[in-house]
């Protein structure tokens, strides 16, 4: 449980960062007025919608902390026995780092209103991400074709069950970054700059959780290929 | 009030509105059915959710009777009553509970309070309900599946959970992990708009010191959940595979009936970890909410600020920070390394701090207050009560010296009872007689709210108090009947019956309850925008109900704290929130 702890306490620690700025010592019976910028008055659609990214990728940080924790615990249970990790992972990770990549130029093309790389990067990205899939289905058969898919073992029952989460998660992003990619077809440089800047909100929001996508999954492939297992030792023996 | 404040909020308020696309319902069907306005799915969750508490109340009487006349209802067996214990904690504590404080209260309150004219993300928001529904369907569906729904507790430890000899191993543990997972997926979507909506969402002048602490519980408890009902869901995924598809995620190499299972090597503990991780934050989801509402409901109805507004909302943030780093403390008997028990046995202790400055701080406020005992006034007076007992049950337990022998006896059923079923439950009630005028127009009739107060709170408390004793006897939680036991005296038996007849009773007084609802709709008195002449902003919206964008054509500027109640020298004895400052004294 000491990796979810820790993202707790990251968490704490941002929230109690943020918190020393909102003047909780102030006294508020002593004041009366409206007080400097205060409420929504900062607050607009684009805010909110990234506000709302960030707290959901919050939850999706607890998530997959959480499952990291379980991991590290069931290895170290006597019957853990390790698993050949298929070579394809390393494809796999080397498209999702070019997704993020691609996804990273797509913004700045964004931001400065070029519509045809902004398109262009969105379909690239599209299709990176797909082969990223791909590639995790093709490490699931090879793990498969050589008798691992049982779930007697400990091992392969949490390479699936972590993959899948993770796949399960790129899958809902890619329904949004495809509507992205079908407004950014339907508009036109000429087109009203809201809707303009409404693309740009979206590709800016897919970008976040690209990366995110991509942090998480170098960390569930740094533990699958058993890079950590020091690390959890230590940690282990922290503990007793 | 409105027309005072008129001249000055013009010029203030041109910024900050209207970029709000509010979005309008067309027909019959997105007014009141798959409606995206917060007032409505409010109302929505609040009935469904207290008609899934009914169920779980119907299902205590059925415990009840089994644990005071065994065999007069020859129905229940020792499996039926593991059946009914599981769905009844189960329903109170999640879809109940917490669906009623943070989806129900969450989405009226958070909007009207904060000066908003909706959630923020009124489409998630409305999902969130239709998908908490179709969690309570398929929780309700367990009941009709072959073999009924699981019998492992609300803990639903396994290995036990998934063994054949519980009861609705073959689909009740099924079809509740399956509810429990889409309860989580809808709670996260409502979660995130009311997380969202009080961080960027707040009207002009709403400092987040100047919100009322109602908002302040419910927005730490909805950050709790979110982060903690991952680990539920995490834990119900796993197990949902080591049952449907063998794997061994907790599931240790066990044999069962004489034959040896295909599990090997899984971790229980690991389970009650996630479990854990999720349940003891869970109880605070439930306390923070009532905390908050209790510290408004005390403060209106005793015309005086709340002392220490400040200390309450630290104590709210590290209450909830805190509840994180406890939850080894249910796993006492587990068989952890005594250094683990000792962490964890002094974050527990470490935790009574901020509450207690909590109890001793509605306390002080209600001193010298002009105290009316209207309904919600009586209700808060109740929880306090009811909480500071159950609070000191539970530093009793918080002790692994203590816990060790009274695991897992009727004391701990009591103490949990008094803590997170009674006083949570107190708070629902007073909070419903305080907020129903605002959302029907009409006062609740008043002397069916007292009868229905002074019986549900003896009657509560003659319920559990007496629990305490049987569990000091040595009574186990969880079992169906004790048969001839040396060390069980007879008084027991007594007292069991005792509790039923007078749990029978309270259960009969909710519908008085239920009838002053329904009835009051058409036949209450008529309440105007303010009958408890309260200072915070949902109070103040032009109509009562609240229209679709509750405030007219602009929205409120905040000039004050929500706690300006008999301030000296006012012409009345509360000042709204949104009521500029006095020229002459500015
Ligand atoms: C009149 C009201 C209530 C009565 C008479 C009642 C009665 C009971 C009884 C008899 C048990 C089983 C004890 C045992 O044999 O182990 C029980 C368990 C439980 N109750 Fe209640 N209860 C009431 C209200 C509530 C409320 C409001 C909550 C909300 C938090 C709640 C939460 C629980 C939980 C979590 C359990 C434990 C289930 C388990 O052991 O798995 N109860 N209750
Ligand atoms: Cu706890």
């Amino acid at each position: 449980m000491i990796v979810i702890v820790i993202f707790m306490v990251i968490m704490a620690a941002l929230a109690g960062w943020w918190l020393s700025g909102q003047g909780l010592a102030t006294k508020p019976w002593l004041v009366v007025g409206v007080i400097g910028d205060s409420g929504s008055a900062r607050s607009s659609p684009r805010r909110i919608a990234k506000v709302g990214l960030g707290a959901f990728l919050v939850v999706a940080g607890s998530l997959f902390s959480l499952l990291v924790s379980a991991y590290a615990m069931r290895m170290g249970m006597p019957d853990w026995g390790s698993l050949p990790m298929p070579t394809v992972l390393w494809f796999s990770t080397g498209l999702l780092l070019l997704s993020s990549i691609v996804l990273h130029t797509t913004v700045i093309a964004a931001r400065r209103d070029e519509l045809d790389a902004v398109r262009s990067g969105l379909l690239a990205t599209v299709a990176t991400s797909l082969a990223f899939l791909a590639c995790q289905v093709l490490a699931w058969r090879e793990l498969a074709a050589s008798g691992y898919f049982s779930a007697a073992n400990p091992a392969s029952a949490f390479f699936y069950l972590v993959t899948a989460l993770h796949g399960l998660h790129m899958l809902g992003g890619l329904v949004v970054l495809n509507r992205t990619a079908v407004t950014a077809f339907a508009l036109a440089g000429t087109s009203p700059p809201q809707a303009l800047a409404r693309l740009r909100l979206s590709v800016e929001l897919c970008t976040s959780y690209w990366h995110f996508l991509l942090l998480v999954w170098l960390v569930l492939f740094s533990l699958l290929m058993r890079w950590t297992d020091d690390l959890i030792e230590i940690c282990r023996g922290l503990l007793s | 009030m409105a027309d005072v404040t008129h001249g000055t909020l013009e010029p203030l308020s041109a910024g900050g509105i209207d970029d709000v696309e509010l979005y309008h319902p067309k027909s019959w069907i997105t007014k009141y059915v798959f409606s995206q306005d917060a007032k409505v799915i409010a109302i929505q969750y609040s009935m469904v959710a207290l008609a899934i508490g009914l169920v779980a109340l119907v299902l205590s009487w059925l415990m009840r009777m089994q644990l005071a006349f065994p065999g007069l209802l020859s129905f229940i067996d020792a499996d039926h009553y593991y059946q009914l214990i599981t769905m009844h904690g189960m329903i109170m504590v999640i879809y109940l509970l917490t669906a009623l404080f943070l989806g129900g209260f969450g989405n009226y309150l958070i909007p009207l309070m904060l000066g908003a004219r909706d959630m923020v993300f009124p489409y998630v928001n409305m999902l969130s309900f239709w998908i908490y529904f179709l969690a309570v369907l398929v929780l309700v569906g367990g009941f009709f599946v072959p073999g009924g729904p699981t019998g492992a507790g609300w803990t639903l430890y396994p290995p036990q959970a998934i063994l054949a000899n519980t009861p609705g191993q073959q689909w009740g543990i099924i079809v509740l992990l399956v509810s429990l997972m889409l309860f989580i997926i809808g709670f996260t979507m409502g979660g995130l708009n009311y997380v969202v909506t009080v961080l960027q969402g707040r009207c002009r002048g709403m400092t987040l010191m100047r919100m009322p602490l109602t908002i302040w519980g419910i927005f730490t408890a909805t950050i709790m959940a979110l982060l903690a009902f991952p680990a539920l869901f995490v834990g119900a995924v796993m197990m949902l595979l080591d049952r449907l598809i063998g794997t061994s995620f907790f599931m240790p190499a066990i044999a069962a009936m004489g034959e040896q299972l295909p599990y090997k090597g899984g971790s229980p503990i690991l389970f009650q970890h996630l479990f854990w991780f999720f349940g003891h934050p869970e109880v605070y989801i439930v306390a923070l909410p009532a905390f908050g509402i209790v510290s408004d409901l005390i403060s209106t109805h005793a015309r005086k600020n709340i002392f220490g507004y400040r200390m309450m909302v630290w104590a709210l943030v590290a209450i909830g920070a805190l509840s994180f780093v406890v939850w080894a403390h249910h796993m006492y008997v587990s068989g952890m390394h005594p250094s683990f028990g000792f962490f964890f046995a002094t974050t527990t202790l470490i935790i009574a701090i901020p509450t207690a400055i909590k109890v001793y701080n509605w306390v002080l406020t209600l001193w010298r207050g002009d105290i009316h005992f209207t309904p919600p006034m009586l209700f808060a007076l109740g929880f306090i009560v009811t909480f500071v007992n159950g609070g000191l049950t539970g530093l009793f337990l918080g002790n692994v010296v203590v816990d060790v022998p009274l695991s897992d006896t009727m004391f701990v059923v009591a103490h949990f009872h008094m803590v997170m079923g009674v006083a949570p439950i107190l708070v629902v009630f007073g909070a419903i007689y305080h907020w129903y005028p605002k959302v029907t127009g009409r006062m609740l009739d008043d002397a069916l709210a007292k009868l229905h107060f002074s019986v549900t709170f003896l009657g509560a408390y003659l319920i559990f108090f007496p629990m305490h004793y049987i569990g000091l006897m040595g009574v186990p939680r969880r079992y169906h009947e004790m048969g001839e036991m040396a060390f069980v005296p007879p008084s027991t038996a007594t007292l069991n019956a005792f509790i039923t007849i007078v749990a029978l009773i309270v259960g009969a007084a909710q519908l008085v309850f239920l009838f002053n609802l329904v009835w009051s709709v058409r036949h209450g008195r008529p309440a105007g925008g303010n009958p408890w002449r309260a200072t915070t902003l949902e109070w103040q919206t032009p109509q009562t109900p609240p229209a679709h964008g509750n405030w007219g054509q602009t929205l409120p500027v905040v000039y004050r704290w929500a706690y300006d109640y008999s301030v000296p020298g006012a012409a009345q004895d509360f000042l709204p929130q949104n009521q500029p400052p006095d020229p002459r004294t500015a």
